[in-house]
């Protein structure tokens, strides 16, 4: 397919601005930490399921995996979730375009399912995917994993792995970059919502 | 988006990829078990057909049910329309029950247009008259893309009945906007009037277009339906003899290059524009047509119903 679907890359790697609250080298160690948690939490991991959300969990669920397949010797299966469709805000904004959702070849019924997102913030949009799995199928348990949390929970959610946890005022605004996405790794503090 | 889709003219290029991308997402719903997707819950759809349909009418129908929006289907035959109320007044009461969108197909060209002005919901054009079809333009799109991979500078041959052909003028329109070349091809008497204002090349010989010695090498080549109910006659001198000049026979089919499929939006005269042989060979993207259908539909009212109205929206952001 031509690569109408994947948005441009954004300049927020050549110029973050802000407040930088993770260097590159700090999200290597951080994804090597919650790879490591993963493993001890799942006991090696035997029928894990990781599912990024598009955009940003989708290339974090790609390392997650590649590191937690090199620590535990074990294959990790690997999808995405697009929660588009499934926003509780569809009707009060403008037509968002679709992420992709890609369901792993054993599928996931069964199987214990990491949700894997940049940011965790309102919680809605884990609610949305908890929704979203729902139509593809019954995992034996869902998780939750997350580079950053940043408060401001609206919803009875936590994630289980937290790679940082970040307090932040509402105003302000949580800004992930990756190296697949934006060019580099990074996270940073911006004083008000863009 | 707009809150209408009325012609393929109205999209622009980032337009008709961001749908053809949503339906390719909307497709892999078919092979799930749980066919239904949140977006259009609460949202009513009515499906107002003036004209006979199998797939467009089924196709939208399954498209906003899978969508989970309740979906309505009225037709003229069996309705007020049938004792003779005005197109006008038929609208006014549909939309009138509350409904979010209108899915309009008539025989008059610009019914579906006139709609809008009458009532306040999104209106989507499934055909008017001969004038335009413009989500059978995009299934074609989403099937050729399928099939061939991007269509920026693709050469695609449109064959048959163009005069009363709504498919044709939305295929040109948004194979342009696409990036793509399309030749027409039809008998001098069912090439339609003002056809070069179209953009396109045209000629009445299709064995020489099918070898490339028109317009160069094909990439495809859609067959369209002759329309017997749209025509009161003289068009051509026989059935045997269209179907010698402008059929795709077997000995047409070998002219095509290796990779070039068959598009026919239905439904088929079997041995008049197009044969057995044809239809039913591996070239044939009839089937994917269908298939593409649902998927572009349940894209296109995605994009047309689900969002905010652009007035609504400036208000929450204010």
């Amino acid at each position: 397919m031509p690569g109408h679907a994947t948005p441009a890359p954004d300049s927020r790697a050549a110029d973050p601005g802000g407040k930088t609250v993770l260097q590159p080298d700090d999200v290597g160690r951080v994804l090597d930490r919650i790879a490591h948690q993963i493993l001890e939490k799942t006991h090696g991991g035997a029928d894990l399921v990781l599912l990024g959300i598009p955009s940003r969990g989708e290339p974090l669920a790609r390392r997650l995996a590649s590191r937690i397949e090199a620590f535990g010797g074990v294959p990790v299966a690997l999808g995405t979730l697009d929660i588009t469709l499934y926003r509780d805000d569809l009707r009060s904004k403008a037509v968002r375009p679709l992420g992709r959702t890609v369901e792993p070849a054993g599928g996931i019924d069964g199987k214990l399912v990491v949700l894997v997102d940049d940011v965790l913030f309102s919680g809605r949009t884990v609610r949305a995917a908890l929704d979203a799995l729902t139509d593809l199928g019954r995992p034996r348990a869902v998780q939750l994993a997350v580079l950053i949390d940043r408060g401001h929970r609206q919803l009875p959610i936590r994630a289980d792995y937290v790679g940082k946890n970040l307090p932040t005022s509402a105003t302000e605004q949580v800004r992930v970059s990756l190296t697949e996405t934006d060019g580099a790794d990074r996270v940073t503090i911006l004083e008000e919502a863009g | 988006m707009s809150r209408h889709l009325l012609s393929a003219a109205d999209l622009t290029a980032d337009q008709a990829w961001e749908i053809l991308d949503s339906a390719e997402q909307m497709d892999a719903i078919q092979n799930r078990e749980v066919k239904k997707l949140p977006a259009l819950r609460g949202r009513t759809v009515v499906n107002l057909f003036f004209e006979d349909s199998t797939r467009t009418r089924s196709s939208f129908e399954i498209a906003g049910k899978w969508l989970s929006a309740d979906v309505i289907n009225v037709s003229a035959k069996g309705s007020s329309v049938s004792k003779g109320e005005s197109l006008r007044d038929t609208a006014l009461t549909v939309a009138a029950l509350g409904v979010d969108a209108l899915v309009v197909r008539h025989n008059a060209s610009g019914a579906v247009q006139r709609i809008t002005e009458w009532v306040g919901c999104s209106v989507i054009n499934a055909g008017d008259g001969t004038h335009e079809h413009p989500t059978q333009a995009l299934l074609d799109a989403f099937a050729l893309r399928r099939r061939l991979g991007d269509l920026a500078g693709r050469h695609i041959v449109i064959v048959g009945d163009l005069t009363h052909s709504r498919v044709a003028r939305s295929n040109v329109l948004l194979l342009h906007t696409l990036g793509a070349q399309v030749t027409l091809v039809a008998p001098p008497t069912l090439m339609p009037a003002g056809v070069a204002g179209w953009g396109c090349t045209t000629s009445w010989d299709l064995d020489a277009t099918l070898a490339g010695k028109v317009a160069g090498d094909v990439d495809a080549v859609m067959m369209l339906r002759v329309q017997r109910e749209r025509m009161s006659g003289g068009y051509f001198p026989s059935e045997r003899e269209y179907a010698i000049g402008y059929g795709l026979g077997s000995a047409r089919l070998d002219l095509l290059p290796e990779h070039a499929p068959v598009l026919h939006p239905g439904p088929m005269n079997r041995g008049l524009e197009i044969s057995s042989v044809a239809a039913d060979s591996p070239r044939s993207l009839v089937l994917d047509q269908v298939r593409a259908g649902v998927a572009v539909r349940m894209a296109v009212l995605y994009h047309v119903v689900a969002g905010a109205d652009p007035a609504t929206e400036l208000e929450v952001r204010a």
